[in-house]
């Protein structure tokens, strides 16, 4: 009886609804949860240009690295657009290269 | 007739350049895009701006952005030219009109799809102005917490 209502209780609107989101608060134990969600794809924003420094630098950490999409929740279509965008910043010298 | 593309041309002009110099610069551009037949839709300075690295011991540097209309050859042309000059520290050439074309679609084809959608459930197909405030109320609220700060473009 206990198994019964346990499972019916977790498999029914927690998966639904949720599943995508704590998909990366699972690893951490709960920890922190992430909102997996594409920024470019929310804001409908078809074209990142180099040229929106502001737009870019979220993607941006300290060190300079372009953010990689398992922490950002870039889509793939969108990450590849970012990438192109972040690397002529770079060489027009609107983001660094490198940043200690 | 040969084909006709669109190009931004960013140049970064060294931060102790004057007036002329500039002027100098975009008359320079100007006439290797005239020589080929191309046309210069609109130029944007930027003006100076830190730049983010240092380069050839500068720590600033005068942004120029022109967009261009013309032949494919042009770049190459503007692309020698402007690497030999030496007031001129970086520049980059792109191709737009594609991105652009591609751009436009896209948006179009979302409009018809929400206009489509508004439709089916029996809305008029323009938000009216009482929806158009709502949303903008809403759309403040969880602008704190998305985690990615500002994205205004």
């Amino acid at each position: 009886m206990i198994g019964e209502s346990r499972g019916g209780g977790r498999g029914g609107p927690k998966g639904a609804s949720k599943g995508k989101e704590e998909k990366g608060g699972r690893r951490g134990g709960g920890f922190f949860r992430r909102r997996r969600v594409c920024k470019f794809c929310v804001e409908k924003i078809d074209h990142v240009s180099y040229k929106d420094v502001k737009l870019l630098t979220p993607f941006i950490p300290e060190r300079g690295k372009i953010q990689p999409r398992r922490i950002s929740g870039t889509c793939a279509k969108h990450q590849r657009a970012l990438q192109t965008a972040i690397k002529r910043a770079r060489t027009l010298a609107l983001i660094p290269y490198v940043t200690d | 007739m040969s084909i006709h593309r669109q190009y931004e041309l960013v140049y970064i002009a060294v931060p102790d350049s004057t007036e002329e110099q500039l002027a100098e610069l975009h008359q320079q551009v100007a006439t290797v895009v005239d020589r080929f037949g191309g046309t210069i839709e609109r130029t944007e300075p930027w003006g100076r701006r830190r730049l983010a690295y240092e380069i050839n011991r500068q720590r600033e540097g005068v942004y120029v952005l022109a967009i261009l209309n013309g032949p494919p050859e042009m770049t190459s042309e503007l692309d020698r030219r402007l690497r030999v000059l030496d007031n001129v520290m970086r520049h980059l050439v792109i191709r737009v009109d594609e991105v652009l074309e591609k751009d436009s679609r896209m948006q179009a084809r979302r409009k018809a799809a929400t206009v489509a959608r508004r439709l089916r459930r029996g809305l008029p197909a323009e938000p009216t102005e009482q929806e158009l405030s709502r949303r903008q109320s809403e759309s403040d609220d969880s602008d704190g917490n998305d985690g990615y700060g500002e994205g205004d473009r």
